[in-house]
């Protein structure tokens, strides 16, 4: 190999050689438990306080850039639910949405399963922000919230799982349609599920977020200013927390968002400072609020103006083989946790891409965690990773 | 837009430096490897346009064509604008590509990504390591004519 393909090893192992007598390399991961997966954090430690902080990546990477190099569109789906495993429906919408869009039908698809894929999605990323509330609660050393939010997903999960078959890995949403319409009952069931949320998730508020221990474990932790967010390319809950009203979908509008209210939640520095970690914790909780809305507008459209019809196909516009010209495309979607994008290169007279390269806004996220974690003590940096709410299925792809 | 950009680009900079590709509904504009950086500097700076966030970075091979290119999105926080930037480099022996991990903080990690799956040498990147995969592995597992090894420290990785 070329020796400057090397350099860069080289030098890393050189400034490991020059820690001092006084610091200490601690590894975090990649079996600890608040690292969210196996990621291993490399700390450079002076007693309590992180000095710096070297992420090691890759122990689940399962090569989808390469994966995706080698079968057609409509085989690559299943492969984007495994990208960011706890949202695997708005994975699929994303990338179902660039398919669409490169062949032109995006505008031919019918409203009930624009709404139905809406509807699933919403669904998808109350269940993601649970974990990522309950998750974080156990981080800080709050049992109870964890409990109650993996009890409350469980009814998202079934609710899937009736709808596509499968528990976590859904494969629903396919270029041109669905898989199968909504099982019958499913929105009446459904109503159901948000008229037993809605109160749960008050109560989950009142647990958590005035709660004197967690404000202390969080409030002024890991300030992240809107500049620097904006740098590292931060987005989603992350970007909002810090201030700035961006989420994709008012900015592009896709999909049927543009027909439905929701407002947008952003970092107030209630507790702290703006962009501290418990307003990345608020900002997740506020969005469930909007995504319950959304929901409810859904349905209600999904019962009167797109009622079922016995003779609906949600098939009817999938393509038997997807037949592009050769162009180039970068799709995006506001994931649960931030812009995610897909980026094709078609080739011409195949159905295989030249290239496909999978954006991952928890990749992007986690490589700002060394700016945030130099100078505090470890026990923060625990709170700090787990307000970004990585997923290392998304980091490591 | 894109249109605009490049006539503002062509007055800042030699009118060689870029050009507008027409591929698909998204139009790209072409820079010249000499001046990405400086050119990557003034789309962020330039109070009109104002490029800050950097999202995505893909190195693509076109082998048996003997060309890498990467691909670079941007998009603007402030007026709401998407941009795709493009650097094509020859296939021969280290191709070199300037980097932009001092425009963009968040290039930093996405450069190490396509050096390590694609080979690709970012000039002035602060530490350019393998990321994904480990430090100790051979060749660059994106590029077309990528070779599976036969075993990975004695491991035997095929059936």
């Amino acid at each position: 190999m070329h020796t400057k393909y090397n350099q860069g090893y080289l030098q890393y192992l050189e400034r490991m050689k020059q820690i001092g007598s006084t610091e200490m390399v601690i590894n975090m991961g990649p079996q600890h438990p608040s690292t969210h997966g196996v990621l291993r954090l490399e700390l450079i430690t002076d007693g309590e306080v992180v000095r710096d902080i070297i992420p090691h990546l890759g122990y689940l990477h399962r090569c989808f850039d390469k994966h995706a190099e080698s079968m057609n569109y409509g085989k690559t789906i299943p492969f984007t639910d495994r990208l960011d495993y706890l949202a695997s429906m708005n994975n699929s919408h994303a990338f179902v949405m660039g398919v669409e869009r490169m062949l032109g039908i995006e505008h031919k698809i019918p409203k009930r399963i624009e709404y139905i894929r809406v509807l699933v999605c919403e669904l998808n990323r109350i269940a993601s922000h649970l974990i990522a509330i309950g998750t974080y609660g156990i981080d800080i050393g709050a049992f109870t919230p964890f409990m109650w939010c993996f009890r409350d997903r469980e009814h998202i999960m079934n609710l899937l799982e009736w709808a596509s078959g499968s528990r976590m890995l859904y494969n629903y949403i396919w270029v041109g349609g669905l898989f199968y319409d909504l099982p019958v009952g499913f929105e009446e069931r459904c109503q159901e599920f948000v008229q037993y949320f809605k109160p749960k998730l008050v109560e989950l508020d009142d647990l958590l977020s005035t709660n004197q221990i967690f404000i202390s474990r969080t409030a002024n932790i890991g300030v992240l200013p809107a500049d620097v967010a904006v740098n590292y390319g931060c987005s989603g809950p992350m970007l909002r927390a810090s201030g700035i009203k961006w989420d994709l979908r008012r900015i592009d509008g896709y999909s049927v968002y543009p027909e439905l209210d929701f407002e947008i939640p952003i970092g107030k520095g209630e507790a702290g400072t703006v962009g501290d970690s418990w307003d990345r914790y608020k900002v997740r909780v506020d969005e469930i609020h909007e995504s319950v809305k959304i929901i409810e507008q859904c349905l209600a459209r999904l019962l009167s103006d797109f009622a079922r019809l016995p003779d609906f196909d949600p098939r009817a516009l999938v393509p038997k083989k997807v037949n592009l010209k050769a162009q180039n495309y970068y799709v995006r979607a506001e994931n649960p946790k931030g812009e995610l994008g897909f980026y094709f290169e078609t080739q011409e007279k195949t159905d295989i891409p030249r290239r496909l390269k999978a954006r991952g806004p928890s990749f992007n996220n986690l490589s700002v965690l060394p700016e945030l974690g130099r100078g505090v003590l470890i026990a923060d940096l625990i709170a700090i990773l787990g307000s970004i709410d990585i997923v290392l299925g998304e980091v490591d792809r | 837009m894109i249109e605009r950009i490049k006539k503002d680009l062509d007055l800042k900079f030699e009118a060689m430096a870029s050009e507008v590709v027409e591929c698909g509904i998204q139009a790209t504009l072409m820079i010249k490897k000499e001046v990405f950086c400086e050119v990557c500097f003034w789309l962020r700076d330039h109070p009109s346009y104002y490029f800050d966030f950097l999202a995505n970075v893909t190195a693509v091979d076109y082998f048996p064509e003997p060309k890498f290119a990467v691909v670079y999105h941007l998009t603007s926080i402030p007026f709401q604008l998407q941009l795709t930037l493009r650097v094509e480099v020859a296939r021969d022996g280290v191709p070199e590509v300037p980097s932009v991990s001092s425009v963009w903080r968040t290039a930093d990690w996405h450069e190490r990504e396509a050096f390590d799956l694609m080979g690709i040498y970012f000039d002035g990147h602060p530490d350019l390591r393998r990321i994904l995969l480990p430090d100790d592995w051979e060749g660059f597992p994106l590029r077309k004519d990528y070779e599976d090894p036969e075993s990975y420290r004695g491991i035997p990785v095929k059936i």
